[in-house]
């Protein structure tokens, strides 16, 4: 086991995290340089197209230090947003070490610390990494001065290096070496197992990357996930390289897959320990946590004759993301469709764009909502996470929303700022700490409605980026709620409804209806829009008809152009959907939740 | 309908800062044009029917000197086919009409000048960047009257920064004082690559509002309309049936034409081709007996379609109602247009009011 190393790289975004992994892994020699390409662990593309990391992932690298001991080197990669933290920390719980990279110009932000602490939790080892040294502006000094300070981490023993240029790779790869103590894990002993991933192959089924803590499996043996209560037979165990590259068995210390005949992902919960059915371990690993959905909203299809091929897209898609759950809705406006639920904001744009992406699928998503509950005058309480579903106002004794407790962490000069913002979003109870001189963390319980209103956007815009944000769910309190209808030229939109806090309804309507009206294009008539509740309108305000849009020329050389933009506006407007006679794009339904203070 | 023939004439005095036809400032290349031509003429001879339209087009084809631009023609005329009653359009600026010019054209058979006026205010013009004042204009006009032109078209631009309602309608008052058979009038279009849309970018030129150009077009048609012309494209006017252009009509009607020059397109009823866009390139095909097409289309049903909503939108021919018939909601759409007072539904085709002249683009949108 000595000559192994579990470790994570954490950052903040872009402080270089996957140009680093591309060189760790180039360094090694596992790929030929021919056969690489940037961002190599993040297959997906969305992945690579907003450079963030979504899926954990795992690779095995061969490294021989400079005393010439071989070492298998394994490095996990983990997704960078607060709607995974539950993944990271799996991750986290499966390395012996991190690496902390850090920006040569930028310095210590919010995540930095964030993750360094998370590192802590996890009594981690800690390597400072000072990346991007060949910037113009790179400023050595100060960042190991905010490495010292913020972070309360020995700055002397930070590495140098640039990613991009590939200079201290090899300072770094004998650090790890070093510094990341080798798993101290028993060999013998009952197995246990860490799933910090899964993915779906559609050749072997469910993929389960895992860490093994003790004991040994193999292929032929039978495990047992403790916490599902499920069998298998194993199939396959092995490492990843680039790509799997099968072993004969998994033992204590090492990190890597099995594949057990297990059809979608939603068969195995993230977190959850295998051992083996005939010798189990006494019990699970810490730290299990059932992941449930939070945000909800729906999804329809464009052209309602697309609703066969939505639901087959869905069921693909969910083979690979077992925190998605959908069942099937329908709305007067929008048709036949899905009400899903996400862990959080992110993961709901990430479904959005995927399965526009990989699965082809036009759809509208509506404004997203969390679960509310409402105590009825026959003495039921009814849990309603579609507007669709809110009661009828005379039959309602109370309503309910649920809270959070958000943690937010920033340097001191944004307090003010930050302040604001939270009691706007119904912060109560506030308590603040120091964690280190300059540095302010304020706690809040506030409504999570709230938070998924665009909260996270604000927070990073009013601290500039440096604001990290966490947040628990705490328990539901009581809320006067209304519905809040948006009309269309008169015409109820079900779709646009939102369930509100009463104080908030007409703020929202009002912003609403400017939202609409920046995204629904002219028409060749007036389009009125209203917010209103019950029969009483609270906002409203027009779309002029636009009144002149025709070239001037059109002879021979133009009409090929005219017909392509023709066909172009075709396509655009099979992406638009008809209410009434009013076509609605995509973005509106989304863009209704979006406040103007978007992140920089 | 018989088929029509262009000839683009890539030449220019001096680039206009409006402009964004194909176009060099410079004669140097005639020769390598001409002969490109004579070939281009060659390749296709015997593969349309009798063409009954000649335009000769630009650039600007007065550019040229008079061997030059009567070999063209002799050229033409000797390997194509034409009706008896052709009808022969060309481009001309006011500052190269000078009666030799003139009583060449008259001599070539050319049946129909077209001239590049743009305004009959000094400042406008020398904003367009013109090599003509408005006396020019007028001494050209004249002159081609003296000589019996009796169908000469104007070409009008409004919608320039700071140009007042007041001015354009001086400027179209003026064109009428001459009875003109046939006026277009062309809101100025920033177009990709020019002068202007550079000006554009960086903020140094800002065209006329929407309001104001919706002012200046509404009083153009009613202006023109009053005084006895068709208001039957978007952009153009015509005393009278028998003066509509009826090359100009072909494009609009998916009658086949040949396009022959540099950047010049052609259709012979399936497919549609345009050539280089560039003299050298141009030549250098031709010099190879090769085809000098840059690029080619066979037109699907539905393309038709939608090129005849694109097209028809535009024309006070309008639009048939079978070319919608196939689409969702289009009785919904169609009642709201007219409810609207942007078309009205006469005789199986849906005709644009002046209202949905101002639309065109869109029109075709609602039934794609």
């Amino acid at each position: 086991m000595n000559h192994i190393r579990n470790f994570s790289i954490i950052a903040h975004i872009d402080h270089g995290k996957s140009t680093l992994a591309d060189r760790l892994i180039q360094a090694t020699g596992l790929v030929e340089d021919r056969d690489f390409r940037d961002q190599i662990l993040d297959t997906m593309d969305i992945e690579r197209e907003r450079g963030i990391t979504i899926k954990s992932q795992a690779i095995t690298l061969p490294y021989v230090d400079k005393q010439g001991r071989s070492f298998e080197l394994n490095l996990i990669d983990t997704p960078g947003h607060v709607d995974f933290s539950y993944e990271v920390s799996r991750a986290l719980a499966s390395c012996e070490g991190v690496l902390l990279l850090v920006d040569a110009a930028q310095g210590v932000e919010a995540q930095t610390v964030a993750n360094a602490y998370a590192a802590m939790d996890h009594d981690l080892e800690i390597i400072p990494v000072i990346n991007k040294i060949d910037l113009p502006s790179a400023d050595i000094e100060r960042v190991k001065e905010e490495i010292e300070i913020d972070l309360g981490l020995d700055s002397d023993q930070a590495i140098l290096c640039s990613a991009k240029e590939g200079t201290g790779i090899g300072e770094v790869l004998e650090a790890i070496v070093k510094k990341v103590p080798p798993p101290s894990d028993l060999a013998e002993g009952p197995l246990q197992a860490l799933i910090f991933d899964a993915h779906y192959d559609p050749f072997r089924g469910t993929i389960v990357s895992c860490r093994v803590f003790s004991g040994k499996v193999r292929a032929g043996d039978r495990i047992r996930l403790m916490h599902n209560r499920a069998t298998y037979k194993v199939e396959e165990v092995g490492l990843f390289r680039l790509n799997r590259e099968p072993k004969q068995e998994l033992s204590a210390g090492e990190v890597g897959y099995i594949i057990s005949g297990i059809k979608t992902v939603s068969d195995v919960r993230i977190g959850d320990t295998i051992t083996l059915e005939n010798h189990p371990a006494p019990a699970p690993l810490p730290g299990f946590k059932e992941v449930k959905p939070v945000v909800f909203a729906s999804i329809y299809p464009v052209a309602s004759d697309d609703y066969r091929s939505l639901a087959d897209s869905l069921e693909k898609y969910k083979l690979n993301d077992a925190a998605l759950v959908f069942q099937k809705d329908s709305s007067a406006a929008l048709g036949l469709g899905f009400r899903c639920g996400f862990l959080g904001l992110l993961h709901l744009e990430i479904v959005q764009e995927r399965l526009e992406r990989e699965y082809d699928q036009s759809i509208i998503m509506t404004s997203p909502t969390v679960q509310y509950r409402f105590v009825l005058s026959n003495g039921e309480t009814i849990t309603v996470d579609n507007p669709v579903y809110y009661p009828d106002p005379t039959t309602i004794v109370k309503g309910m929303e649920p809270y959070i407790r958000a943690s937010i962490m920033i340097p001191e000069r944004y307090m003010g700022a930050v302040m604001d913002l939270c009691l706007e979003r119904r912060g109560v109870n506030a308590q603040f700490s120091y964690p280190t001189p300059g540095r302010i963390e304020i706690r809040f319980d506030m409504p999570l409605a709230d938070v998924i209103y665009d909260f996270y956007d604000s927070l990073k815009t009013v601290t500039q980026g440096y604001g990290s944000f966490d947040y628990e769910l705490l328990d539901y309190r009581d809320s006067d709620l209304v519905k809040l209808d948006i009309l269309l030229n008169g015409e109820r939109v079900d779709a646009l409804s939102q369930i509100v806090y009463r104080e908030s309804a007409r703020p929202r309507a009002l912003n609403a209806c400017e939202k609409l009206k920046d995204e629904i294009p002219r028409h060749m008539f007036k389009i009125a829009i209203q917010g209103a509740i019950g029969g009483t309108v609270i906002a409203r305000s027009t779309i002029s008809p636009f009144r002149k849009d025709v070239t001037a020329k059109c002879y021979g050389g133009d009409i090929t152009r005219k017909r392509k933009l023709l066909e172009k506006q075709k396509k655009g407007k099979k992406r638009m959907k008809m209410v009434g006679s009013v076509a609605i794009p995509q973005s509106a339904f989304v863009a209704v939740l979006k406040t103007d203070k978007k992140g920089s | 309908m018989s088929p029509g023939l262009y000839v683009h004439v890539p030449f220019c005095r001096s680039k206009c800062p409006y402009c964004g036809f194909y176009s060099v400032p410079s004669a140097a290349p005639v020769p390598i044009w001409f002969g490109g031509v004579k070939k281009e003429v060659l390749l296709y001879k015997g593969r349309f029917d009798r063409f009954d339209s000649l335009y000769l087009g630009g650039g600007t084809p007065t550019f040229l000197d008079g061997r030059t631009l009567s070999g063209l023609v002799d050229h033409l005329f000797t390997h194509f086919d034409f009706a008896g009653d052709t009808e022969f359009t060309i481009e001309a600026n006011p500052c190269d009409l000078t009666e030799e010019t003139v009583r060449l054209l008259k001599g070539m058979g050319c049946s129909r000048v077209n001239l590049g006026v743009q305004s009959f205010d000094d400042r406008a013009l020398s904003f367009l960047g013109r090599c003509h004042t408005a006396e020019d204009a007028k001494e050209a006009m004249e002159r081609l009257r003296r000589f019996g032109f009796d169908n000469v078209g104007v070409d009008l631009i409004y919608g320039l920064p700071e140009q007042s309602l007041d001015a354009w309608m001086d400027t179209l008052r003026c064109a009428l004082s001459f009875q003109p058979e046939h006026i277009s009038c062309y809101e100025l279009t920033l177009e990709n690559g020019t002068v202007f849309a550079r000006l554009q970018d960086r903020g140094n030129l800002r065209p006329m509002s929407e309001e104001d150009g919706r002012a200046c077009f509404l009083a153009a048609s009613r202006l023109l309309r009053g005084a006895g012309y068709i208001h039957y494209e978007v952009s153009n006017y015509a005393r009278g049936e028998a003066y509509c252009s009826r090359h100009n009509r072909k494009y609009w009607e998916h009658v086949p034409y040949l396009g022959l020059g540099p950047s010049a397109h052609s259709f012979d009823g399936k497919d549609r081709w345009w050539n280089l866009r560039s003299i050298r390139g141009y030549g250098a095909e031709l010099d190879r007996g090769r085809p000098p097409v840059e690029g080619r289309e066979t037109l699907t049903g539905e393309q038709v379609r939608l090129e005849s909503l694109a097209l028809g939108f535009r024309t006070r021919e309008g639009v048939a109602l079978r070319h919608i018939a196939s689409v969702p909601q289009s009785e919904e759409f169609l009642s709201r247009m007219e409810a609207a007072g942007l078309v009205k539904v006469r005789g199986g085709r849906i005709i644009p009011t002046d209202e949905g002249f101002l639309v065109a683009d869109h029109l075709p949108v609602c039934f794609s």
